[in-house]
């Protein structure tokens, strides 16, 4: 073993000829840090001609070797002691080490086929049991419902606060941000073309109809699930890495009462009152920018648009916004407890959140555009 | 510089700022000399820097004054800005294990080798499957995850993590907390075997009056934001500062102390 005052030493090899016999010296450390500093030491090593072992190796005046480096030694002398050896016990200790190693047989992995049907039965199986797991979530939710309106006075209002406050009140700015800029983006685009055919008077129309009833909660739906619906998944999902979830079922307390239902509350809530926000965002964009391009002034849009869109047509967004709602916290809070306790899971479910929410909030509005195709129109 | 000096640490000050442009002082004047193959215990109450003490001394967070060497290197902005040079010297096992959640046994031991641009794969599976047995798990554990080992597995694994790099100082924080008595004990047999042949340095974070009792051969106490003593257990045993009566000679540590001294005679 080392001298405890030893100072680092670079490792060294040296062949000589004695006696018409081949001596190998090693000296110096030999560690893993200082092979990594000579890496030229490393490749003569590798590089000893077959018939190395058979010639007189002097190790004993190696300082420090570890046991990187006696593998290293080990290797070169293809993995059998030389018959002419000196070293000390503490090295032929390592070496031996090495010589007692037994290395399992690697894996073989199944036949092409055999695998891809064990995948594909795996595929069946994770879609069948997310389907199931979601309408479990919900019926949960129901009853959870149906509870709680018979006892009122479980109902969680904090929680439920607390997340309309959240996803809600700071969500304003940026929806607004983003309804205006849309806003102002179509009626430009619409103005340029209604122009060419003397017809600037419809913008009201276009305007009016394609945000409240399309834009307005969509838009407001795509950032919510974007930024609630990922915090809430990530937050479950920490809350399973932390135990937090299993304190809760030890103290009785509901997962779905507890953290489900008040963010489906929430949002059922807050999305019907972002997206009137938006909506008036986005038509406040549209406004100003008819009334420079087109020159219809903003008394005039205002006016006009109880004419052109009919009342319907809010109720329709309100209520799609209600159903985003809910998808959108089911979604987020069914993603957050499928977290596995590791950082990949965390990341893929999160993403897997946020691509199944807008996914599905695209998808049922475009099945509530079929529903209400006769509904609202001027 | 001292040779024989693993750790140096001079003149230590550490403060916390609080949110209220306070700051609350961990660290007062700490001066302390590890030498080459001790194994030191870190003791003191909770919440009193130990962790914090640790975690400077591996470069993770800087003292607000004074100067920390590790085997002859002192540890400034560029040494803690380039880890590279510091992770060669000290393998690291930290409260939880850390491991990568993400990797499996095998993947998180040889984690560091292949960052330090190792490729021989050959060389990389005997090295970890030898920590492996050297730690005490088996070729079957290696391609479990983290989160399907217990406790005992992880610190385990942790463990072999540190060791890979063939570190010549170790650093190990509460290594058998949350450990059962079989387990810890297997523990402190490991560390004192490894200690025994490869002629480590550890610096140890721990509670454990029994693990200071049958491995450490220094005791540092913290207590007051001080070092109040770095002795051998006997020596600070004899001490008359009052956390010292208090932490060693209350009726639960007097009972592990006389029941060992009657175990071993």
């Amino acid at each position: 073993m080392a001298e405890p005052d030893a100072q680092d030493q670079t490792p060294q090899l040296l062949i000589q000829t004695e006696d018409h016999t081949t001596v190998i010296r090693l000296s110096g450390d030999w560690t893993l840090r200082q092979l990594q500093a000579n890496p030229a030491l490393g490749k003569q090593l590798k590089q000893l001609p077959k018939t190395a072992k058979n010639s007189h190796w002097d190790t004993s005046a190696i300082q420090v070797l570890d046991s990187f480096a006696a593998l290293l030694i080990w290797q070169a002398w293809q993995e059998q002691f030389p018959a002419n050896l000196t070293s000390t016990p503490e090295q032929t200790k390592l070496f031996t080490r090495w010589q007692q190693q037994v290395i399992p047989a690697p894996e073989i992995p199944p036949p092409f086929f055999q695998h891809l049907r064990s995948e594909g039965k795996r595929f069946y199986t994770a879609c069948r049991l997310e389907a199931t797991v979601l309408l479990v979530l919900l019926g949960q939710l129901l009853l959870d419902t149906a509870y709680l309106s018979t006892h009122p006075r479980s109902i969680p209002w904090a929680e439920i606060s607390d997340t309309i406050y959240d996803a809600g009140v700071k969500a304003l700015g940026i929806t607004a941000l983003v309804g205006f800029l849309i806003g102002i983006v179509l009626s430009y685009l619409s103005a340029l073309q209604l122009k060419m055919f003397g017809a600037e008077i419809y913008i009201i129309n276009i305007l009016g109809l394609s945000v409240i009833r399309e834009l307005g909660p969509l838009l407001a739906a795509i950032l919510v699930a974007g930024r609630s619906g990922s915090a809430m998944t990530a937050q479950i999902g920490i809350m399973r890495v932390t135990e937090e979830l299993d304190a809760l079922s030890a103290l009785g307390i509901s997962h779905s009462m507890r953290l489900v239902l008040p963010k489906v509350a929430a949002l059922i809530v807050v999305m019907p009152l972002l997206s009137v926000w938006t909506n008036a965002a986005a038509m406040f964009g549209g406004i100003l920018s008819a009334q420079s391009i087109l020159d219809i002034s903003y008394r005039q849009f205002l006016l006009k648009m109880p004419d052109t869109v009919p009342l319907a047509n809010l109720y329709i967004s309100l209520g799609k916004s209600a159903v985003f709602g809910l998808l959108i916290a089911l979604l987020a809070c069914h993603f957050g407890f499928k977290i596995k306790p590791n950082t990949e899971s965390l990341g893929n479910e999160t993403t897997n959140s946020v691509v199944a929410a807008i996914t599905v909030v695209i998808m049922v509005d475009a099945i509530f555009a079929i529903l209400f195709m006769n509904v609202g129109m001027p | 510089m001292n040779k024989l000096c693993a750790i140096q640490i001079e003149n230590l000050w550490t403060r916390f700022d609080d949110d209220f442009g306070g700051s609350k002082l961990i660290h007062k004047n700490i001066n302390l000399s590890i030498n080459n193959g001790e194994i030191v215990g870190l003791v003191g109450a909770s919440g009193c820097g130990k962790t914090t003490l640790l975690r400077e001394m591996i470069g993770l967070q800087s003292p607000s004054e004074g100067q920390i060497t590790i085997m002859g290197q002192r540890l400034d902005e560029s040494l803690v800005k380039n880890p590279k040079n510091t992770a060669l010297r000290c393998g690291v096992l930290f409260q939880k294990g850390a491991l990568f959640s993400a990797m499996d046994v095998f993947d998180n031991i040889a984690f560091p080798l292949r960052q330090l641009g190792i490729t021989d794969e050959n060389i990389i599976v005997r090295l970890v499957l030898m920590k492996l047995t050297l730690v005490g798990l088996t070729a079957a554990d290696a391609h479990l995850k983290p989160a399907a080992l217990s406790g005992g597995m992880i610190k385990r694994v942790a463990l072999a993590r540190a060791l890979i790099l063939e570190p010549s100082l170790l650093l190990l924080d509460e290594p058998t907390a949350g450990l059962d008595p079989i387990a810890s004990q297997e523990f402190v047999d490991l560390l004192a075997d490894l200690h025994q042949q490869l002629n480590y340095t550890v610096v140890m974070v721990t509670h454990d009056l029994d693990v200071l009792r049958d491995l450490c051969t220094k005791v540092a106490v913290l207590a007051e934001q001080q070092l109040i003593a770095y002795d051998s257990l006997a020596a600070v045993l004899a001490m008359p500062h009052p956390f010292i009566q208090q932490f060693f000679h209350n009726p639960r540590a007097t009972r592990v102390f006389q029941y060992q001294e009657h175990q071993h005679g």
